[in-house]
């Protein structure tokens, strides 16, 4: 229940950090952020990286900012960061909204929004904000520098296409327009536990019919993502019982479930359309 | 493989530089290189919250940072709670409330409220609750600590 002897490197700027990762990343270097996934992962043994580069002291990387119709979340922004409104509109408020349930108090304290999307747990919070609302995440090497659609990040169970040698320096979230209703939704046996299976849902209501309906599902599957039909099934229709329901069952049908000892695919893929429908409910006008 | 580094705790005002490995937690540093024992350490996986400290005023798992990276910073504990022999308020209410048994649990539960109740004093008392299930109590004398910090929290509060 101790971590393995690893070497520590506290590097001050990016540059520094990626110029680590570039000679480290090969001989099983890892970047240090908020510690709450990795470190009991490395008490366990389960990970024992032989070098770790702490990121906490790097300037700079603590930027929480809307640039115009974005949010800029910085690497080593904490998740408390957002237990109030970040920013004015249904973006603050919804990340307020899922922030309270990730972990626990002392580990939102530590924990950071982009180590999250990083550690790629198919229970994030964070994993299924990235997806729904399409982020956009900076990647930085000695490299280069590049962007990546969080679909296009999100691999699978804790599996990203960040390369070793990559430091995510920022997430970009688009600001939501005022009229975005919006519902999340999951379901865990205990407060706090990893979500069993959860949703987050935004649309506009324009002239009585949906638009712009986003329907992310995560905890079920591998990794968070949109779900297509859902939205199909419910843009363009009165934001009524039937088209909730009808978008439900178009999630539960899109659903290739994780099974493990407590939890069937059949008990997930029922909670994802209760879930989907609870939040498409809640989100109504 | 070792990797030394020096580094400066203050720990409830009083500094302590110390030689330590990288992969020592700062639990185990606060406890066994500094002797404050009052921080207990129980799943030493982030779960329990026995080990609950105030580092620069947040409350946080001691378990999962280690000490290196708590160089230079500010940290309090469950010996730092009472102003000689007065107790804090905190610490009274668990006394009247009968919110500890064993007291294994206890120093994290203190730390925990104190610093959550310091950073927002007017928590609600429904999201007291949230706070305190993140910390574990195997004697499972839950109701009697949630009693304890609402009354310690009304009190902080009309101070």
């Amino acid at each position: 229940m101790k971590p393995a002897s690893f070497q520590y490197h506290r590097p001050k700027t990016v540059d520094e950090a990626v110029a680590l990762l570039a000679k480290l990343a090969p001989e099983d270097g890892r970047v240090l952020a908020g510690g709450q996934s990795l470190v009991p992962t490395m008490a366990f043994r389960l990970a024992r990286p032989a070098h770790l580069v702490d990121i906490n002291g790097v300037a700079g990387l603590d930027r929480l900012a809307v640039d115009s119709d974005t949010l800029s979340i910085g690497a080593c922004v904490r998740h408390a960061a957002f237990h109030r409104p970040v920013t004015d509109g249904p973006l603050g408020r919804l990340l307020a909204e899922v922030v309270h349930h990730i972990a626990h108090y002392p580990i939102r304290m530590r924990g950071t929004f982009c180590g999250s999307l990083a550690h790629a747990d198919p229970a994030s919070e964070w994993c299924l904000v990235a997806a729904t609302l399409d982020a956009t995440l900076t990647a930085k090497s000695a490299r280069g520098v590049r962007s990546i659609a969080a679909e296009d990040f999100l691999a699978g169970v804790m599996t990203t296409t960040l390369e070793p040698d990559e430091l995510l320096i920022e997430a970009r979230l688009p600001v939501l327009p005022a009229d975005t209703r919006f519902a999340f939704q999951e379901f865990n046996r205990r407060a706090g536990d990893f979500a069993l299976a959860m949703t987050l849902v935004t649309y506009q209501v324009d002239r009585g019919r949906v638009t712009n309906a986003h329907i992310g599902v995560g905890g079920a599957e591998d990794r968070p993502r949109r779900i297509a039909a859902a939205e199909q099934a419910l843009n363009d229709r009165a934001p009524d019982a039937a088209a909730f329901a009808a978008a439900a069952d178009a999630a539960a049908a899109a659903m290739d479930p994780m099974e493990d000892i407590n939890t069937s695919a059949e008990y997930r893929r029922d909670l994802v359309r209760t879930l989907v429908r609870r939040a498409l409910e809640q989100a109504a006008p | 493989m070792t990797d030394r580094h020096g580094i400066t705790l203050t720990i409830n005002g009083r500094r302590y530089s110390r030689n330590i490995d990288a992969r020592r937690t700062l639990a185990d540093v606060i406890r066994d290189d500094c002797g404050q024992t009052g921080t207990h350490v129980g799943c030493e996986h982030g779960v329990c919250g026995a080990c609950t400290v105030l580092v620069d005023g947040a409350p946080v798992r001691a378990c999962l940072m280690f000490a290196v990276q708590a160089d230079g910073c500010e940290i309090r504990t469950v010996e730092g709670l009472a102003n000689g022999k007065e107790l804090h308020p905190m610490q009274r209410a668990f006394v009247e409330n009968f919110a500890l048994q064993c007291g294994f649990c206890t120093p994290g539960f203190l730390m925990l409220a104190v610093g959550v109740l310091e950073r927002e004093p007017d928590i609600s008392d429904e999201a007291l609750l949230d706070v305190l299930s993140s910390n574990l109590c195997r004697c499972t004398g839950y109701a009697n600590i949630v009693k304890a910090v609402r009354a310690a929290a009304k009190e902080m509060r009309a101070r």
